[in-house]
């Protein structure tokens, strides 16, 4: 092999990464320095890692040994078309987040910024090293790097009670998944102690320990990515943590979940069997609906945006469980088309939920406000910032001609063609759960609008959102970039997906590749042009060439005449910003809808209150069934633990002695 | 691939569809007013209603914002593009690829996604009522229109709208039972989507009984002309579907000339009987309450999905 490797450039990202944060430490309180210079060199390097990943998509997997760690157990790394497209994900997007954090950071309280620079770049780091990582050693050394990093990044405005709560949920979930994650890997060394991924690769397991396995890898990685009920974490720590990190942890960091999810699943278990599928697809529905269904009654932005994360975490292991089953019954091409639609959702939530997350940085900044019911009319004084979210919202409700369609239409085309199954009751099984993946895109739409039409649309709900500026220009640029990438992904999907091919082709043996090449670079036709096809980019210039031809049809045939009055509104002229719809009004029919689905609580005024108060509190049933009564008996534990902790000497002894006693019983040879 | 003949007839189909999309609005209005023993308006009133409007300046709210006035434009773009896409006349459509059965119902999600925010964009207490409930409506509808087109599509073999009207027009003439379910549960959602009774009422004059009308409401001018041209749109898109899906025989196979020129009088013909039965749907039911509404589309999407089992468990040899 001549010259440098993609591998070694990779490597020496990762180091960039972690110099440009040891370099924040050199001034921890220069602001200026870290956020003007450091910050943008990071994206330079993401950008980097971007370039050299797409350029590595399609070639043969390079490995490489790093004599680090303790003796005898170096870090075994390797290159391959998996670990390519993830960190070509991570590059690109943390690009746009770097270029956004240099002007998001400013001097004020909490994590001072050099050490905020620090944590934010090992975060990035850890996870290039996740994705490349060739053995559990190495993997969980990065995993947990990654996990600690972000947990310092969630904690930074760490004066809150409430911030430090949610960092320590998030702790301890990451942590439970973690567990999951290393027996599972456990269970694929098969007892041979090697722990090197290409070990566990030629492992031949029996039917039990696989499945052993994949429940465990679903459990941990599923954890991590916010799959229902190990979800409680993503809407407490997104809140918290400042949006730069928000928009990293839901943008890359869950993808690195499902990265480890398709590496366990579809490379390190070489054989599968259907019902995983099944079981991977019932739960991603369950956490798409689940998530979705909440997303809409939100009234934190950011809170919002972290459930959307849940149910679009959701779809992507509804696509992987359409995948395990196509690929449990050797139906390559139809897995190819699943596992295409998982990749390039990936991507597309990417791009866009960060920047959503972006977005909801910016108004924070301009606002101090992150409750949807002090918002409104922020398209007027942040007219760069509304219109770029609107771009976020359309590839979020899933709709042409931006990213989100894409995946959906493929993952829409592998329902269409799951008959043929060779299993009755899936056959029919099959297509409900697709009328259901609608219906949570649906929603989707319904929360996304919400999200929109409450923060920038409307009359402005408190007086002094008048005084909110715009982004600034790193800001913008930020924002921009990934616009450009929520777009690129929109309009070329067949570009993008012919890159993607080796991946899916490495993991299949199968892809799409073969198909696409035969129709023009426009068209996405993945089985063929008669069947189905999609040519967003023709959408996207029909509806602008139809826009403006109309727009300079009536303005040359009529008039352009414009006069501003006051809003007609049937005549009601008294209406203040209070008339509008709230977050909870606007969520209203979900709440009535899907009723049993929430924990409510609500006070209603009484007819002849002279200020008439509405309140309502919507929780998450799974804190009431899952997390308080483990809480509770965990308690419980402890407290028959103190009645043996009476403080007297004597008693201790006494425990000591009859232990002992017990041992001696016990364990005589 | 792309000839000639193929553009000039897409061409054709997309000003056809232009020029009578709001002839059929009038004819169903005037429909309505016989079945309702009033005086009939003219027929050409839709027509009239774009002209004066197109005169008429534009009056915006003090706060409108840009978004305000691109949806009208943009909204207008998706219907003309829906209506570009959906076999009226011909299945020679060189447009028909851009997009698929899936891509149309995105096309329609994206109009309503504008028109809501629109709606939201003055910030008064009806526009964002009105926006709300599109979107219910949307939630509602959208599943059920798909798990139509997934049982036509498994019929068919293909997503694609051609190849769907194709081998249900040209093919062996089969009764398909799904094919009922799906047709039923079409015409609710088609009500539903168009804004007509029992879901929405397009001739109302109550507030709190408004689902597109009051997100319009601050519309004037030209944007007002523009948004009723593409509701007329929709609704001609719609017919057309309902017609080419479930009743497609007369519709030109590739580029025959004279099928082309006789499909033309039986689309009218056809789409005169639809808006005649479609004002009879709309006199003999009484508006539903707003939450009564997830019960009417969750009964045609459970029809859909009726059709799409019955189409699974009594069509299909495995």
């Amino acid at each position: 092999m001549p010259g440098l490797l993609s591998l070694d450039l990779l490597i020496s990202a990762a180091c960039a990464w972690l110099a440009i944060g040891l370099a924040g430490l050199v001034a921890p309180g220069n602001t200026r320095f870290i956020a003007r210079f450091l910050f943008p060199l990071g994206a330079v390097i993401g950008i980097a890692v971007g370039v050299v990943a797409l350029a590595s998509l399609g070639g043969e997997a390079q490995v490489a040994v790093l004599a680090i760690g303790l003796p005898d157990l170096p870090f075994h790394l390797r290159l391959d078309n998996l670990s390519a497209v993830f960190a070509l994900l991570l590059g690109f997007v943390s690009a746009g987040i770097s270029v956004y954090a240099a002007g998001y950071f400013r001097d004020g309280k909490g994590t001072a910024p050099g050490l905020l620079c620090i944590e934010y770049h090992v975060f990035l780091a850890s996870m290039l090293m996740v994705v490349l990582a060739d053995d559990a050693y190495a993997f969980m050394v990065a995993w947990e790097c990654m996990a600690l990093s972000s947990f310092f990044l969630v904690t930074t405005d760490h004066r809150h009670e409430e911030i430090r709560r949610a960092g320590f949920i998030y702790l301890l979930i990451a942590h439970i998944g973690a567990i999951a994650i290393l027996l599972c890997f456990g269970v694929m060394t098969g007892g041979s102690g090697d722990y090197s991924f290409a070990a566990m690769r030629q492992q031949e397991l029996a039917p039990f320990w696989t499945s052993a396995a994949f429940l465990l890898a679903l459990a941990g990685f599923g954890a991590k990515a916010g799959l229902v009920p190990l979800h409680v974490w993503l809407p407490e720590a997104h809140p918290a943590a400042p949006s730069p990190v928000s928009a990293m942890m839901s943008g890359v960091m869950l993808k690195t979940a499902i990265y480890g999810l398709l590496r366990v699943s579809f490379d390190l278990l070489h054989s599968t069997i259907w019902w995983w599928g099944v079981v991977a697809l019932a739960v991603g529905l369950l956490t798409a609906i689940f998530g979705v269904l909440y997303s809409t009654v939100q009234s934190d932005m950011k809170r919002l945006l972290a459930y959307s994360s849940i149910e679009n975490i959701g779809l992507i292991a509804v696509a992987i469980g359409l995948t395990l089953i196509f690929h449990a019954y050797g139906m390559d091409a139809l897995a190819a088309l699943a596992m295409t639609a998982v990749l390039y959702h990936c991507l597309a939530h990417a791009g866009f939920k960060s920047l959503l997350f972006l977005c909801t940085g910016s108004v924070l900044h301009a606002t101090h406000e992150r409750s949807l019911g002090k918002l409104g009319g922020l398209i007027h004084p942040m007219p760069w910032v509304a219109w770029l979210a609107l771009a976020g919202v359309i590839a979020g409700a899933g709709l042409p001609p931006l990213s989100g369609f894409v995946s959906e239409w493929l993952l829409l085309q592998g329902f269409l063609f799951s008959p043929g199954l060779p299993h009755p009751w899936l056959n029919m099984v099959v297509p409900v759960a697709a009328a259901l993946v609608v219906l949570v895109a649906a929603l989707a739409g319904f929360a996304m609008v919400k999200f929109y039409g409450i923060i920038f649309l409307g009359q402005m709900r408190e007086p002094a959102l008048k005084d909110a500026h715009d982004a600034g220009p790193w800001e913008k640029a930020g924002l921009v970039w990934l616009a450009l990438i929520t777009l690129f992904l929109g309009v070329m999907p067949s570009t993008v997906i012919l890159r993607l091919d080796a991946a899916t082709r490495q993991l299949l043996g199968a892809g799409l590749a073969d198909t696409l090449n035969q129709q023009g670079w426009w068209m996405l036709a993945p089985i063929s042009a008669e069947r189905a096809s999609y040519e967003p980019l023709i959408v996207l210039v029909t509806i602008a060439a139809t826009l403006l031809l109309a727009r300079w049809l009536v303005r040359s045939l009529f008039h352009g005449r414009v006069r501003r009055g006051s809003p007609w509104d049937c005549g009601y002229h008294f209406e203040g910003p209070r008339a509008q719809d709230t977050a909870e009004g606007f969520s209203q029919p979900i709440r009535r809808i899907f009723e049993p689905v929430f924990r409510m609580q609500r006070q209603f005024p009484a007819a002849r209150d002279a200020q008439p108060v509405y309140n309502v509190k919507v929780e998450d049933h799974f804190w009431y069934w899952c997390y308080l009564p483990i809480a509770r008996l965990a308690n419980w534990i402890s407290a028959l633990i103190v009645t043996l902790q009476g403080g007297r000497i004597a008693v201790y002894l006494m425990y000591s002695f009859i232990t002992l006693l017990l041992l001696l019983l016990v364990a005589r040879p | 691939m792309i000839s000639i003949s193929g553009l000039l007839g897409q061409a054709f189909a997309i000003l056809l569809a232009l020029l009578l999309a709001p002839l059929l609005s009038g004819w169903v209005g005037q429909c309505r007013a016989w079945f309702q023993s009033r005086t009939a308006p003219p027929l050409l009133l839709p027509y009239f209603m774009l002209q004066k409007l197109f005169n008429k300046d534009v009056v915006l709210a003090h706060n409108a914002s840009s978004l305000f006035r691109a949806a009208p434009f943009v909204i207008f773009g998706c219907m003309v593009l829906a209506c570009a896409i959906v076999p009226t006349l011909s299945t020679d459509l060189p447009f028909a690829p851009a997009a698929d059965a899936l891509a149309l119902v995105g096309v329609f999600g994206l109009a309503r996604i504008f028109i809501a925010l629109a709606g939201m964009d003055v910030g008064t207490a009806f526009g964002s009522l009105g926006g709300r409930r599109e979107m219910l409506v949307g939630f509602l509808a959208e599943p059920a229109l798909l798990m139509v087109f997934f049982t036509l599509a498994m019929i068919a073999q293909s997503t694609s709208l051609v190849t769907i009207v194709e081998t249900l027009a040209y093919r062996e003439l089969v009764i398909y039972p799904s094919l009922a379910f799906a047709g039923i549960a079409f015409t609710f959602v088609s009500l539903a989507e168009n804004a007509r009774v029992p879901v929405d009422n397009p001739a109302t004059h109550l507030e709190l009984t408004m689902i597109h009308e009051a997100m319009i409401l601050e519309y004037s001018g030209r944007h007002l002309a523009l948004i009723e041209w593409a509701a007329s749109l929709k609704l001609y898109a719609y017919s057309c579907l309902g017609l080419a899906l479930f009743f497609p025989w007369g519709i030109a196979p590739g580029d025959n000339f004279f099928a082309l020129v006789a499909a033309i009088p039986l689309l009218m013909f056809k789409l005169a009987i639809g808006g005649f039965l479609l004002a009879g749907i709309e006199t003999v039911n009484a508006k539903l309450r707003i939450f009564r509404a997830p019960e009417f589309l969750g009964t045609a999407f459970m029809l859909a999905v009726l059709g799409l089992l019955v189409r699974l468990l009594l069509e299909v040899r495995v």
